[in-house]
């Protein structure tokens, strides 16, 4: 019993390591969702994690004017709301007439605030003030106060990103070319990687070399030659089925690297076995191959998904900026620019952004971390 | 019904020969084991007649017709592999059918044809299971009803019992066994380094060697009469004793062949002496290792025996039961 409470210190470090990654990940993303569902006037003054609680805002309004007094028995009385007209359910706890003394009078006391008159400001906002003169000044006096917020929470920021901001539109566009852009190349490399590891043709070894060879060419090498050659073509210049073809282009050595390895870790008695009982090589790849490739095809699926849906720069260069063709990442940066300050959109957007890849992950991280052993461990 | 004949065989990859001038007739109907040490092309050769290793020079014919060139499937063999390669995301009845779905049958007639080989194998229980929820016995059986189901000619059999413990092998040893008296007209070669298996089960064993055939006979004539000092040396358990020098030119040969059980002891008097170095008794028989000038020495006892180690002991080959071997190591008449 004692042995297993024991802890050896690589697996407490790995434990230690584990904590850290997952907290590094997930606190920030908490934050954003967090963040995306609170009043924007909340954001702006106080952090996420202080949601939950009430937050202390100090504001100002003004009083009315003289026009507002009422005479009573030789004194004049100036009453009314502080919040008046604005629907706001924010408890005042001190209130001062000077900017430097907001908190100097308790909620519901009475002051002297100079030659006899007297103020009162409860914490509902109600407020009177007397005077045994008349009122002269045509504006009201200005009143600070200290008031408590209560948490509120809405999805109108969500409501306002994808409806009014572009958000939604870029939604649609990223998806559409996603998921073409994931499934296409997925089909192409498992016919590639079946040839490659079971399929005695010449050259086979020398073409192997070169798809690994092409793994390190860096993508932006070939994004002017690619452009030149989707302009003269005219029809793929700025079109879903540029884009799709692009990203199949740069995703395909490395899902038929991936796939191929796995496949050919295979065990040769399957496939010589079905040889036997008389399939041929597309029905061995059908009915032995892909499901037996399940978990390296899913792994190579989440890997191609989550890099064309944070693809920035493909989709700038192949897509273009026009408003109805704008990506989610392309349309973020476009918000941190003209909406910089406005937090309450720029974590709604994000949300948005990371919620696909979020769902993408935890439905698939299971083939995820068995395909990503498949290639290293047989019979993983 | 399928009589196989291979002449001049030869396969390499690249420089290095596997199969050196192979040939043989294999009638019909006939259980043929292929056995020899590791290594030494025995499951080159099977894989060869299964057209999953191409043949570099000679022929090979099944049914008097030439197949060099003539895919697996349509050579009308059903193979059984040391692993049993069974598709492990297919359910029983799904392995066995797979073959049926490739010729293009309708549904009833594979549902009839494999339910007809489960009940044969005691497998209908199993038919929804994958193979991962069986035992080796089972996995086995349904290996051997995926050849049954297509009606193969010709069985081919790859080590199929060395995955299994050891009783379960002598089972299923007999379940083959059964299996081929229960299909006479089958033609099966069975690859096997084992020669308990080889000595039951066949009619025939090839013995090979580094590529070559040793020798071809019936078990008996292999024990009998070995053809060389290598088949000598591997048919038999334990192993035949070789003797070269003074005791082999007393009988006129370069080597001595003399089995253990064709010797006799005596603490006196007899033609090696040598001292007694260790002695197992099974119960049933005593082997006794004799060391002598000329080698460790094995000899049988029937029941138990009352040498000790380090008794002084003759051995004497028993007359007529000798096996004379020349300098070449082939057999003299």
């Amino acid at each position: 019993m004692l042995d297993r409470i024991k802890l050896e210190p690589s697996r407490f470090a790995l434990h230690i390591a584990v904590f850290i990654i997952v907290a590094l990940w997930t606190l920030p993303t908490l934050g954003i969702l967090v963040s995306s569902l609170r009043d924007k006037n909340q954001i702006a003054v106080s952090g996420w994690w202080t949601a939950l609680s009430t937050s202390e805002q100090r504001d100002q309004a003004r009083l009315k004017g003289k026009a507002g007094q009422v005479e009573k028995d030789g004194a004049f009385t100036i009453s009314g709301n502080l919040f008046e007209g604005a629907g706001n359910t924010a408890v005042i706890s001190a209130w001062g007439t000077n900017i430097n003394k907001s908190g100097a009078n308790a909620a519901g006391s009475t002051a002297d605030i100079g030659d006899g008159v007297m103020l009162t400001v409860n914490a509902d906002g109600t407020y009177a003030m007397t005077s045994p003169k008349a009122f002269e000044d045509e504006r009201g006096r200005r009143v600070f106060y200290v008031s408590s917020v209560p948490p509120r929470f809405t999805t109108e920021n969500y409501e306002t990103v994808l409806f009014s901001e572009g958000i939604g539109r870029s939604f649609v566009n990223s998806l559409t070319v996603t998921i073409p852009a994931t499934i296409i190349p997925i089909l192409i490399a498992a016919f590639a990687a079946y040839a490659l590891a079971w399929m005695k043709l010449p050259g086979r070894g020398f073409i192997i070399a070169v798809i690994v060879g092409l793994l390190v060419v860096p993508l932006q090498m070939s994004l002017i030659p690619l452009l030149k050659l989707y302009n003269s073509t005219g029809f793929l210049s700025k079109t879903y089925l540029g884009i799709w073809l692009a990203h199949t282009g740069f995703g395909l050595p490395f899902a038929i690297y991936l796939l191929r390895s796995y496949i050919a870790g295979l065990p040769k008695d399957l496939i010589e076995s079905a040889q036997v009982d008389g399939a041929n090589d597309f029905k061995i790849f059908r009915r032995i191959i892909l499901p037996l490739s399940f978990p390296a095809l899913a792994s190579f699926a989440i890997f191609q998904f989550l890099w064309v849906w944070n693809d920035l720069l493909v989709a700038m260069v192949f897509l273009g900026s026009e408003e109805d063709k704008k990506v989610l990442t392309f349309q973020l940066n476009s918000l941190l620019g003209s909406r910089g300050g406005n937090w309450e959109i720029l974590t709604a957007s994000a949300f948005i952004t990371i919620i696909v890849p979020l769902v993408v992950f935890f439905s698939l991280q299971r083939y995820f971390v068995r395909g990503l052993l498949a290639g290293s461990v047989k019979g993983g | 019904m399928a009589n196989i004949k291979l002449t001049n065989l030869n396969k390499s990859y690249g420089a290095v020969q596997i199969l050196k001038d192979v040939n043989l007739d294999i009638t019909s109907g006939e259980f043929i084991v292929f056995v020899g040490p590791s290594g030494c092309g025995k499951s080159t050769l099977l894989r060869s007649i299964c057209g999953l290793e191409a043949i570099t020079s000679g022929t090979l014919e099944i049914d008097n017709a030439v197949v060099n060139e003539v895919p697996p499937s349509k050579r009308g063999i059903a193979m059984v592999f040391q692993s049993y390669a069974l598709y492990p995301h297919m359910s029983v009845y799904e392995n066995i059918g797979f073959a049926l779905e490739n010729q293009g049958l309708d549904r009833a007639t594979i549902k009839e044809k494999v339910g007809k080989v489960a009940e044969l194998l005691q497998l209908t229980p199993y038919l929804t299971r994958l193979p991962k929820a069986l035992s080796g016995g089972q996995r086995q059986r349904v290996a051997i009803g995926r050849a049954i189901v297509r009606g193969a000619k010709v069985f081919l059999f790859d080590e199929p019992l060395s995955n299994l413990d050891a009783a379960l092998r002598v089972q299923t040893r007999m379940e083959i066994a059964k299996l081929k008296r229960s299909m006479p007209n089958t033609t099966m070669i069975y690859v096997t380094h084992d020669q308990v298996e080889a000595m039951t089960l066949a009619d025939r064993i090839v013995v090979l060697q580094a590529g070559k055939i040793e020798q071809v006979g019936s078990p008996m004539q292999l024990y009998d009469t070995p053809a060389n000092t290598f088949v000598a040396g591997f048919i038999g358990s334990p192993k035949m004793n070789l003797i070269t020098g003074a005791p082999a030119a007393a009988h006129k040969a370069h080597t001595l062949g003399v089995r253990p059980e064709h010797f006799s002891i005596s603490g006196t008097k007899g033609e090696i002496a040598g001292s007694v170095e260790y002695v197992e008794v099974l119960g049933s028989d005593s082997f006794l290792y004799v060391s002598t000038p000329h080698g460790l020495l094995t000899v049988r006892e029937e029941g138990k025996t009352s040498f000790k180690p380090g008794d002084k002991a003759h051995v004497s080959p028993v007359a007529a039961q000798t096996h004379r071997f020349g300098e070449d190591g082939q057999r003299l008449a």
